[in-house]
This record gives structure tokens, C-alpha cells and sequence, in this order.
């Protein structure tokens, strides 16, 4: 088969409509939870309602006798059998955790773990006898608010004597790759600009809209799972470390996944749970969670106190950036929840030449629900803090926030940058994403409109928010994970099968839950083969059909696993050139390959693709020594990280009366390296936006005194509705990436880590004349209320606070040192 | 048990059901009707949106026996001989779906809106879909997506293409 003269000059860049779509609008999909096999069962979980508490007894008696049920198995029934939840990523070789089983064996320590598993014939059935199941608690005291967690005021762990995890520095001094922090705040305390601000950065819940399942069959030689994952190869390998089953002995499924942003990367207890269950009643089982318990027991995300010092001299040009971090474990260490703050110690300095800067990081258990990734994973907790300081500099300065960031930022004749946190940024320009993005937004009008409100006293205020982010993707090098005390490496495979009928087979170990990779895949490999985009099919996230793979999180799909697909395409046409060769009688050496043909230099003799396929595969009339396929794998260790960027500017309108925020446009100029698929790209970009607004304005995982999350459904969690949120206006610039083939860098997270400073920005930006210098997030109406009358400015008057004293009881907005009295319901002071 | 006789997409059943069975559970557990999926159990999301008698309901809020005698359309119904439905088409060509769980519900509930009102405005249309949540897209290519079918002039600042002049190669 030729290429067809219809498609597109070029796939890549092009906006293909998705292969994906005609499967999933029709509702002819595989979601976990719509599998049924013979003689299934089927899991409820019993939990616990405290968030710590020791286990005093235990009666399943009720619930084994309840019509349909197999089997009730407990903490004390799977002890020698269940291991304990790993931890990929000890960040220091001291790093403390306590042990963590799937099902608690006589103590729990957050609400919500499991203690108890009803198997029965329904999910019904199931779940009413999980109700018969009768557990006796003793309440032990609850660590709960992070700062009292971090002084060991209450242990959440009380064998390990602390509730300090891990402590982890990165120090420019003494990494060589900048001077003395402490230096430089000193001087400027004295002859220049400090801030110092605290900020919250507040737990969310990842909220994918798939609620986790998973399904186990025991049945035949090898373990059968399917799960609701974006690690597949993770849960493999973890349930084979875990339970001690022969890695060979398990096929993971991850068939369609109906989203993740971070909440699938994990190896769960109800996934070793459905395991267990499976090997104990030698029947399929299957546990799908309510949304409920999705909430409760799904990892959550973010949750830091942030204490920052910036130092600067007179004129604005930063000269050092100090971060102390209090993180927020949770209960226990998920599979990288130790690293996710670690991976903010690379981005706090953002876009900036900064000379000096140290980054602190205490880790901390509490009784909750244990943290993890959750879209950004660390860079949208640092962006946000940088990006909220460069305003606070600029209004101390007295200068645009655009005019500080232009200032302080690495140039673009200036790339690649190597930065303070000892990373070197290959590309960029952030003079031209910003130009552009001033551009589309009105930038001048809009700051005059809020000058001509201001003057009015307009009692809804228009704030302007900027935030000039970077990000890395591609995780990651091996050797840098490596460095960084990760248990695994960051490559990824691809394999390429040239099918005998003309089709190609793309095997890639990524592991896609919405993101198009079924498409733009086949993008890359039309253009680097030559066959049609329809003649491209994609397989992934089957360990047996997939066998290589590292999964898909942190934006490296494309720039790490793409990667591999273009070598593995590169190795197919080296080794259909000596058959081409041997087809055209003509020396390998004068063979070229281009749009799908292998022809002889200077001739206009040549054989397709589809032809050598053939000859490779018939192999009647091939020479000695050549192999009679053209199939072939990459396996791609990524050489460094990408680093896209962008400026996002928010207008908001703040109704100084209510406390009501409304945004009003947003733009967003980002340079995500080579587009693959600018569809693709803007949808990404998109639902990334929403949900950085969404920590900014709406989302919380709010816990009550007692450690029961209060915010444990959908009617109290409030993701945003269409009716919340606004359209956006998205454009590009390009610097190629120069780490890979494809030029790209990644555009997964870049929505979710840049728009959360731009909104808040905003806001602030809006009451500045209130005297109003931060608002702690979700910035709802009450807060923004709150935070304008306890500033207690005049309306009228000029922005005169300065950026000292800080940290002084009663400045507004700002926590008393060491309280975090009101941290843990979440309200405003 | 109760005996009910429901009607879906187009084929009539009879069946004993649990009286405290959702339909949502008789269309995925009994029925294989797994196209329409449960996302919540609050009725706050929307995910298992379908048609009763031609109007949308969230399907984990109606009891199997309260749809005895009545005519259900769910999203493996919508498309006609292999064509897909025009609100169908119009998801698959703006994007509005990424990983396409939301995806049969937000469509039920998108058509629902254009049969109370076929020529929404923008507002009207984010209305509309405020009960069917979504965390994928940021709602900006299901609204496009409803306005095409509609008809309506989308607004050109929402384009979901890049502007003409975007990605312009920068020196790096």
C-alpha cells in the first residue's frame, strides 16, 4: 500500500479529529467496571468513621451469614499475606514511615481505611453485609492541623516517636550552583527589598470522573488484573513486590480510564485487597468504589505551608529566594508521595536569573488521607508561591507586575539557562509568549478600566492577574531519579509491528486516560513511515502486549514515550532498507527512504513500504543475514527534562460588596515546544486552566475537629460546573524543545500549574486600594469579604502598606506563627 | 420484586426487579446497557444522564420501578442507521471529550438543552449543562460543541484553533 494522496502534507501539527471518539460517544466503551465474567463476585469495603483509632474488636459473624455472602476477610485474616503498601521514592536514607497495610490489622490511623472486606455474589449483597459487619474502636488522639502535626503535639504514628517523615534540603551554595541565601536576605534587609508571606497551599482531591475499580481473575495461569489506573506497569510490579506473586504470574489491564490528573498513579490497598479476595475465593472479583469512598481513599493532593523569603535589592532584581515547606503526608507514604514537594524544589525559581536560593522541605504525617500527585505534583505548589512574590516585589517596587518579572527573567538570547535549582532550561522566549499574551489581552486597556473603576470606587473592583510560568516534563532521566532516591528509572518503550496486510501495530508503554495518545501516536508514525494516519492502530496498557512500559504522568507521554516511538520508527526503516535493497538490486547504501518509499538515489526506481513489508514477511527470495521483519523496539532514556513555559493573564471581577469573584477573560500564550496536535494541545490546556482556578476559587478538602472530611461528596467538594466557568483565548509560541526529536515539551500540566497564581493574582491585584495583600485560597466569597474588611483600608486610599512587618500578629490575612489554629476547618482567621 | 416493562432504545423489556433497584443499575446490570455510567452518588455529576419519555434524568435518581411503562433512550440509542447523531458528531469534532466518562450524560443533557431551547446563547448553554460535570475539558469545547449544533455563532475570541498567527517559530 502507498500513501494516500488525501491526507494531510503533514500529520504532525495537524488538528486530527480523535480516533478515540467514536467508541467513547457511542458508549461503546470498557471502563473497568462494565466487565463481567463467569461467577464474578463482588467487594464492599468496610471503613473506618475515625481517623484514629485503635481496633478492639471485631465481629463478622452477621455479615458471613448474610444471603450471598462468600467471604468476610479482615485485617487479622490477610496479616502474613497482604505486606505492606510501598513507597517508590525514600527521598533521604532516613526517611521515616510506618508500615501500611491494605486492610488495618489493629489500628487505624485516618478515616476511611479499610478494616474489613465483605465478598459476595452482588454488589449489593455485598454492600449490605458490610453494614452487618460490627467493629469496636478505642479513639486515639488525631493528628490533624499540619503546623500542631509538625511540633509532634499529637503523634499520628505513635511507634515512630515523631511526626516528621523526612527533612530534605536543596542548598545553592552548596550545590555550587549559586551563593549563600542567607547572604543575600541579610544584605537586603539592610540596604534592600525583603518579603516574607506565608501561603497555604490547600488540599485538594484529584476528582477524576471514573471512580476507581478493579477486577481480579484468578482463573487460568496467570493472575488477570484490570484496573481504573494510569500505571498498569506500576501495578504490576508493586503487586508482585507487595504480595510476593511472581511478577510473570500478572497481567495488568488498564482498559479504558476515564481520568487521572494523578489520582490513578498508585498502587492501591483495594487493588491488593481485590487480589487477595481473588486468590481467596478463587473466583473473578471485583471492587468498584463509591464516590463517596473515592474521596475519602483515593490519594489527595497538594496541602503545604508555604514560608518564603525573597531578597532583593531596591530596583527589584531579585538577588535570593529562601522557601521553608511543611508538607502534608497524610497518614501514610502512597507510591511518590514523598517526592511530589521535592519535585518543587526545581521550579520555585521559575523563569528567574536568581543568584542565590535554598529550598527546605519538612515532611509530616497527620491522620488524613495520604497525599500525592495530583496535576503539577509539586511545580503548582512552587509556581504559585514565586508568582504570588513577583507581584508583592512589584507593588513594593512601585512598578507593573510584567515590568518585575521582565527584569528578573532569563532572556532569550540567554537560553539554555543553567538555574539556580541546577537545571538547564533549553528554550524559550518568554519576551514573546508575554508580547503576545499582553496583545490578545488588552493588557493597557483593561489596566486603564481598573484605574478609571478604581477612581469611581466602582463597587466591583477589575483586578489584572499575571503569572510568567515554567514547568519541567518528560519525567525523567534515570540518572537524575536516580540521584533523587527514586526506585525506578524514567525511560519509556515503544515497539512497532509491521503488520503483512499494510497495517502498523504502535505498542507504547504509556499509558493513556483521555489524553489522545491513540492519535497523535499515529500522527508521529504516518509521518515517520509514510502510511496512512488510518492505517496506525495503537495498543497500550496491557503488561502482556505492552510488556515495557513506565506509564503516563508527570507530561512525559509524548516527550519521553514519542521519543521512543520515532527510534523505534527509525530502526523499521534501517532494517527495510538492506530488503529494499535486495527488492531493486541496488546497493543499501543507495537506498533512501522518504514519504513512505524507499527508492535508489537518483532513480526513479522504488518499493513502498508496504512492498519490503511484504518481502520481509513472505521471506521466500531474501539474502542470508538479513532478518525477515521489519519490526522493531526503542527503548529511550530521556537525555534531560523539557521546560514549556507561558504567560496566562487573568481579569477578574471582584464585587467589593459580596466578596463575589468573577472572571472576566483569560488568556493564555504558552510555549509548549512542537505542536503534535494543536486540538489536542488547546484541549489540554484547557482543562488544565479550570482546574488551577478551580484550587484558586472553589476546591477544598476540608476535615472537621474530628478528622472526618467534611467535604466527602460532590454536593461539598465543588469541582466547577460549565455554569462557573468561562471560554478561553489560547495561542503559542514556539521554541522547539532540544531534547527530543519531535522538538516537544509537554503540555499536561501546564494549564494547572499557571493559572491558580494568575486568578489569585487577580484578586488581589483587584483590592490592593483595600489595603488587601493576599487571600488565602479557595478564595470564596467569604474570604474575599473577610479579607477586605479585616484589611481595614479606605476605599480611597493609595497601596501604602509595606511589605514589612511580616509575619506580626493581626496583619491581615497572614497565619500567627505557629498557630495553624485554623488551619484544619479551613477558615479564614 | 416488582415486574416492570420498560422500554429502551427502541427494545421492550420485562423484567422482576428489586423494588430499591436505580435505573441506572437495571440498564448497566441487567440490561448491559454500560454506556451510561455512574460517576457520583449524589446526583451531582450527571454521568448517567438519560432521556425518559424524551426529557433527561439523572438515572441514579429514578427507581427501575418508576420507569415501568415508560420509553428510555440512553447514548448507545441516539445514533441512526451507523450515523452518529448530530450532538455526537459536533463532540467528536470540537473535542469535547477527552476521556469520555462524562461523555453519554453530558451528550443526553446537551440535547435535552437544545430540545427546550434551540438557539441558547452561551449563557444559557453553560446553564443548561451546570448539573453534568466534567474534569477534563473545561467545559469550553462541550459549549462549542452545543453551539455548532445549534447552530449559534460561536464567539470568535473562543476558537478553539489557533489564531492565524499562532505558532510562529520564536528564536530561541
Amino acid at each position: 500500500m502507498t500513501a494516500v494522496d488525501d491526507r494531510p502534507q503533514a500529520e504532525i501539527g495537524s488538528p486530527r479529529l480523535r480516533k478515540e471518539d467514536q467508541r467513547l460517544v457511542t458508549g461503546r466503551t470498557r471502563w473497568t467496571d462494565n466487565l463481567q465474567l463467569p461467577g464474578m463476585q463482588h467487594l464492599a469495603m468496610v471503613r473506618s468513621p475515625f481517623a484514629h483509632a485503635r481496633i478492639t474488636g471485631l465481629d463478622t459473624a452477621a455479615a458471613k451469614s448474610a444471603p450471598g455472602v462468600m467471604a468476610v476477610l479482615t485485617g487479622a485474616d490477610v496479616k502474613d499475606l497482604q505486606g505492606s503498601m510501598a513507597c517508590a521514592w525514600p527521598i533521604t536514607e532516613d526517611q521515616k514511615a510506618p508500615a501500611h497495610p491494605a486492610i488495618a490489622v489493629d489500628r487505624v490511623s485516618f478515616a476511611g481505611e479499610i478494616v474489613a472486606v465483605v465478598v459476595a455474589r452482588t454488589a449489593a449483597a455485598a454492600r449490605d453485609a458490610a453494614e452487618l459487619v460490627d467493629v469496636d474502636y478505642e479513639e486515639l488522639p488525631a493528628a490533624l492541623d499540619l503546623k500542631r502535626a509538625a511540633a509532634d503535639e499529637v503523634l499520628a504514628h505513635p511507634d515512630l516517636g515523631t511526626n516528621k517523615s523526612a527533612f530534605w534540603q536543596y542548598d545553592s551554595a552548596d550545590a555550587g550552583t549559586g551563593g549563600a541565601v542567607d547572604e543575600a536576605i541579610d544584605k537586603a534587609r539592610t540596604d534592600g527589598i525583603v518579603i516574607e508571606r506565608e501561603y497555604r497551599q490547600q488540599r485538594l482531591i484529584p476528582a477524576f470522573m471514573e471512580p476507581r475499580s478493579v477486577v481480579c481473575d484468578p482463573t487460568g495461569e496467570q493472575l488477570t488484573i484490570w484496573s481504573a489506573t494510569q500505571v498498569p506497569h506500576f501495578v504490576r510490579i508493586f503487586t508482585a513486590l507487595v504480595l510476593g506473586i511472581p511478577e510473570s504470574k500478572i497481567r495488568v489491564i488498564a482498559p479504558d480510564v476515564g481520568g487521572g490528573f494523578g489520582g490513578k498513579l498508585q498502587h492501591t490497598p483495594e487493588e491488593v485487597v481485590t487480589v487477595l479476595a481473588a486468590r481467596h475465593t478463587g473466583k473473578p472479583c471485583k471492587y468498584t468504589e463509591t464516590r463517596s469512598e473515592s474521596l475519602v481513599s483515593a490519594h489527595h493532593g497538594r496541602h503545604q505551608w508555604q514560608r518564603l523569603t525573597l531578597a532583593a535589592t531596591k530596583d527589584g532584581t531579585v538577588t535570593g529566594l529562601k522557601v521553608d515547606l511543611l508538607a502534608d503526608m497524610g497518614a501514610y507514604l502512597g507510591l511518590v508521595t514523598s517526592g511530589i514537594p521535592i519535585l518543587g524544589a526545581f521550579m520555585f525559581n521559575a523563569i528567574y536569573k536568581f543568584p542565590s536560593y535554598q529550598f527546605n522541605c519538612t515532611n509530616v504525617f497527620t491522620n488524613k488521607t495520604w497525599t500525592d500527585a495530583y496535576r503539577g505534583a509539586g511545580r503548582p505548589e512552587a509556581t504559585f508561591a514565586i508568582e504570588r512574590l513577583m507581584d508583592e516585589l512589584a507593588v513594593e517596587v512601585g512598578v507593573d507586575p510584567l515590568e518585575i518579572r521582565e527584569k528578573n527573567w532569563i532572556r532569550h538570547e540567554e537560553f539554555p539557562f543553567t538555574t539556580v535549582a541546577g537545571m538547564t532550561y533549553d528554550s524559550g522566549n518568554y519576551e514573546a509568549a508575554t508580547a503576545r499574551a499582553k496583545e490578545l489581552f488588552g493588557y493597557d486597556a483593561l489596566r486603564r478600566e481598573q484605574q478609571e473603576r478604581r477612581d469611581r470606587q466602582d463597587p466591583v473592583q477589575l483586578g489584572i492577574g499575571v503569572s510568567t510560568f515554567t514547568e519541567m516534563c518528560g519525567l525523567a532521566p534515570s540518572r537524575v531519579l536516580g540521584a533523587l532516591r527514586y526506585a525506578a528509572g524514567g525511560w519509556e518503550h515503544a515497539s512497532i509491528r509491521m503488520l503483512p496486510t499494510g497495517k502498523v501495530e504502535v505498542v507504547t508503554g504509556t499509558s493513556p486516560h483521555g489524553q489522545g495518545h491513540e492519535t497523535v501516536w499515529s500522527q508521529i508514525i504516518a509521518d515517520r513511515l509514510g502510511v496512512p494516519f488510518e492505517d496506525v492502530e495503537v495498543l497500550h496498557g496491557d503488561t502482556q502486549i505492552a510488556n515495557r512500559g513506565l506509564d503516563t504522568y508527570g507530561s512525559r507521554s509524548l516527550v519521553v514515550g514519542g521519543q521512543a516511538l520515532v527510534l523505534a520508527a527509525d530502526k523499521v526503516i534501517e532494517k527495510g532498507r538492506p530488503v529494499a535493497a535486495h527488492l531493486l538490486e541496488a546497493s543499501v547504501a543507495d537506498i533512501e527512504f522518504a514519504d513512505g518509499r524507499f527508492s535508489v538515489k537518483g532513480t526513479d526506481k522504488g518499493k513502498s513500504m508496504a512492498e519490503v513489508v511484504w518481502e520481509a514477511f513472505t521471506c521466500h527470495d531474501l539474502p542470508d543475514g538479513i532478518e525477515p521483519t521489519l519490526d522493531s523496539d526503542a527503548t529511550y532514556d530521556p537525555v534531560d527534562f523539557s521546560f514549556p513555559h507561558g504567560t496566562h493573564l487573568c481579569a477578574a471581577e471582584v464585587d467589593t460588596e459580596t466578596g463575589e469573584v468573577k472572571l472576566r477573560s483569560y488568556v493564555s500564550v504558552d510555549d509548549v515546544g512542537v505542536i503534535m496536535n494543536p486540538m489536542i494541545v488547546a484541549g489540554q490546556l484547557h482543562g488544565g486552566i479550570v482546574q488551577g482556578i478551580a484550587q484558586a476559587l472553589w476546591e477544598e478538602a476540608v476535615y472537621d475537629e474530628h478528622g472526618t472530611l467534611v467535604s466527602g461528596s460532590f454536593v461539598d467538594y465543588t469541582l466547577p460546573t460549565a455554569a462557573d466557568t468561562i471560554s478561553f483565548v489560547n495561542d503559542h509560541t514556539v521554541s522547539p524543545s532540544t531534547t527530543n526529536d519531535l522538538g516537544a515539551k509537554g503540555v499536561g500540566e501546564a494549564g494547572a500549574i499557571a493559572s491558580t497564581p494568575a486568578v489569585v493574582n487577580a484578586i488581589v491585584d483587584a483590592l490592593r486600594p483595600w489595603g488587601v495583600r493576599d487571600v488565602r485560597m479557595p478564595c470564596t466569597p467569604e474570604r474575599v469579604w473577610r479579607a477586605i474588611r479585616s484589611a481595614g483600608a479606605r476605599e480611597a486610599e493609595p497601596t501604602t502598606d509595606s511589605a514589612q512587618p511580616h509575619f506580626d500578629a493581626g496583619a491581615p490575612n497572614q497565619d500567627e506563627p505557629g498557630s495553624g489554629a485554623t488551619e484544619q476547618n479551613g477558615e479564614v482567621q | 420484586m416488582t415486574r416492570i416493562s420498560v422500554t429502551v432504545d427502541g427494545v421492550g423489556y420485562q423484567d422482576e426487579v428489586e423494588p430499591r433497584l436505580l435505573l441506572v443499575q437495571y440498564l448497566r446490570e441487567q440490561l448491559g446497557k454500560t454506556g451510561t455510567v455512574v460517576g457520583c452518588d449524589t446526583s451531582n455529576c450527571g454521568a448517567c444522564t438519560v432521556h425518559l419519555d424524551g426529557h433527561s434524568v439523572k438515572s441514579c435518581t429514578v427507581l427501575a420501578v418508576q420507569a415501568d411503562g415508560h420509553d428510555v433512550t440512553t447514548i448507545e440509542g441516539i445514533a441512526r442507521d451507523g450515523e452518529l447523531h448530530p450532538m455526537q458528531q459536533a463532540f467528536h469534532e470540537c473535542h469535547a471529550l477527552q476521556c469520555g466518562y462524562c461523555t453519554p450524560g453530558m451528550i443526553m443533557q446537551a440535547i435535552d438543552v437544545l430540545n427546550d431551547n434551540p438557539h441558547p446563547s452561551e449563557e444559557e448553554i453553560r446553564l443548561g449543562l451546570e448539573g453534568n460535570l466534567c474534569r477534563c475539558t473545561g467545559y469550553h469545547n462541550i459549549v462549542k460543541a452545543v453551539q455548532q449544533v445549534a447552530g449559534a455563532q460561536a464567539p470568535a475570541e473562543a476558537a478553539v484553533a489557533m489564531p492565524a498567527t499562532a505558532g510562529a517559530q520564536v528564536q530561541a
